[in-house]
This record gives C-alpha cells, structure tokens and sequence, in this order.
C-alpha cells in the first residue's frame, strides 16, 4: 500500500503516507511511535540542551583564556602525555560502551556484563588521571583561585569530570538493574539513554582537548 | 529489537519507525555490523585524534594556522562519533535527530561566536588600565 508522496521518502509532517489520510500528521494506522524512539528522542533533546551549557562554559573559557593575571598560562601548565593518556581512556571506554549496546541488542548478558566492566574501569581510570592533574596543578598554586584563566579551566574540566563521574553510578546502576530485572523494555531504554549520555560526553571531550589542551599549550 | 517493527512489507523495503538516536538496530544476522560500525568509527576516531596530538606536537604546520587545523579535526571527529557511536544517520528514520542536533549546533555557535565577538569588541573599545587587558 502506497499513499501519497513517493517521491520524497521524508513527508515531514505527513506521517510517511501510511495511514488512510496522507496529509494527516502522525503515523497514521500504525498508532503512536514505540516509547522507545519517542524516550530516546527526550534523551537526544536532554543531551543537546546539556551540550548548550557546554557551549556557556567553553565560551567563557575562549574569552578567559589569555587572562592569567601574571600566573601560569596553559602552555606551562598542561601535561600532553596525560592529556592524551585521558583521551585513549575515553575513546576505548566509547567503543566498549558501543559493543555493550549491541551485547544488550542481542540480549548476550557475559558480553554485556564484561563490555559495561571495561567501559567502568576506562571511565574510571580517566577520572582517575585527572584527578591526578588537578591536584598536582593546585599543589604547584595553579588552583582555580589563581586567575580568570585558571577559574574557567576548572570550572569547563570539571564540569565535564563530574558528568563522567555521574555517568560511572549511572553504569553500575545499569549493570545492577540488567543483573535483577533482565532485559526488560523500560530497563532497555534507560541503557538506551545512558549509552547516548556517555557517548555524548566523549563529543564533549574532544572539543575539550582540542580547544582547552591542544591548543592552550601549542598555540 | 521487539519493538522496532519489520522494515518489510510485500518485499518491498519499507521504512519502519523513525530511528532512536543511538540505537544500534540490530536484526538477527546483523551482530557483526553493529560491532563493525563502532570498530569503523573506533579507529577513525583514532586516526583523528592521533592526527591532532601529532600535529600540535611537532612544528609541521605554520603557526597560525594550527588552531584552525585542529578544531576541523575535532570537527571531523565529532562527526565520526556522530555517525558511528551515536547512528545520526541522513535517513529519513533520522530526521527528527538531525533537525534537534542541527538546533543544537546553532545555540551552540551562537553562544561561542557571539561571546567572542562582544568580548573582543569590549576589549578593544576599552580605554588601557595601566597597560593591561582586564583580568
């Protein structure tokens, strides 16, 4: 059965043709799209909006940049080797988390167990490193009390550190849930978000280490 | 994938619902190229960010132009993520997730840009305070 506009497979806003009324909006007979897509969709604009006060923080930082009030500017400051160290923790810990998306498509619980494991450690591990800069930055005195400069690092790193953390309960909480409850679909769809989320936050860090490290030390 | 309807009617492929974002979609021979995807966008993703440090470290390209250089390789790796982790697609099932993300990128631009271009304009119109910029 084919309604309506052939040519144009998109019809925006004219629910694809499906139902009786090509010109309705909708999805015409088939009903109401699947909770999947539409909780998906909810998460999508969530992490767009999330990516929006990202812009806010990085903004402030592009403006700060320079102003370092007599202290240490990033090209004395940022260790590359660790900055690069993080950005491999964050790379394969995406890749794992993707491979535990099609474990959880196949409904395969020791891949899934073991992806969702070195998607934790990775995560953790990046954490971990940059804790370890943070420290010893504020143990040299480059604490965010320092300068504009150094209150808009901080603030931008550790904004995107705290989502990374909030992501590793949220990882564990998901591993707990598919252990108790199984691959029921609201548990389903809550993995379903927290991959977005977590992939998301990996889009993030490479605008991070481009515009804050990279660039802040070579240029 | 239960709840995502056959894509086929009568033989013909036929578009099912529209795509979540992020949703790997697999039917049952399709395990392979759900891994294969990430593993694409894996080392691409990779070769990217490889490029980036590479560059930044060594003196291979003028110095001026080295910031612009790496925000298009973060762009371009941003776009890889994009395609391969995330499956933003330029199908008709991933109309809805472009449309958002498109949004997205102007607030975006918008926000960055636009700070950037008062603040440079404040500074410049500032008369000098002893010499140095605001701190």
């Amino acid at each position: 059965m084919v309604v309506g506009n052939v040519a144009d497979p998109y019809r925006i806003g004219h629910g694809e043709g499906r139902g009786a009324d090509a010109e309705s909006p909708g999805d015409g007979e088939r009903g109401p799209v699947s909770k999947r897509i539409v909780t998906a969709y909810g998460f999508w604009i969530f992490l767009l909006s999330d990516i929006v006060m990202f812009s806010a923080f990085f903004a402030t930082y592009a403006v700060l940049a320079r102003q370092t009030a007599g202290g240490p500017d990033g090209r004395s400051l940022f260790d590359l080797r660790n900055v690069a160290l993080e950005t491999g923790c964050l790379l394969a810990s995406s890749f794992s988390c993707g491979i535990a998306s099609v474990a959880a498509a196949a409904r395969d619980r020791m891949w899934f167990y073991g992806a969702m494991t070195v998607t934790f450690i990775l995560g953790a591990a990046f954490i971990g490193l940059e804790l370890r800069e943070f420290s010893g930055l504020i143990a040299r005195g480059a604490g965010p009390q320092r300068s504009a400069f150094l209150t808009a690092f901080f603030t931008l790193v550790g904004c995107h550190g705290l989502h990374v953390t909030a992501g590793l309960l949220w990882l564990l909480t998901m591993i707990a849930q598919v252990f108790a409850k199984g691959w029921r679909p609201d548990i389903l769809r809550r993995f379903l978000c927290f991959s977005l989320f977590w992939h998301a936050l990996d889009i993030i860090w490479v605008a991070l280490f481009t515009v804050v490290y990279l660039i802040g030390a070579g240029a | 994938m239960s709840e995502v309807a056959p894509a086929r009617d009568g033989g013909a492929r036929r578009r099912a619902f529209d795509r979540a974002p992020g949703d790997p979609r697999l039917d049952a021979a399709g395990i392979m190229r759900g891994v294969g995807s990430y593993l694409i966008g894996l080392v691409l993703a990779m070769g990217l960010t490889a490029a980036s440090f590479y560059f930044a470290g060594s003196g291979l390209i003028w110095g001026p132009a080295l910031p612009v250089a790496l925000v298009v390789l973060a762009i371009a790796q941003m776009g890889v993520h994009l395609a391969f982790f995330l499956h933003i697609t330029t199908g008709p099932d991933s109309t809805n997730n472009v449309l958002a993300l498109a949004f997205g990128v102007l607030i975006v631009f918008l926000v960055i840009a636009g700070s950037l271009w008062i603040m440079a304009n404040m500074n410049h119109n500032m008369p000098p305070m002893g010499g140095m910029p605001m701190h």
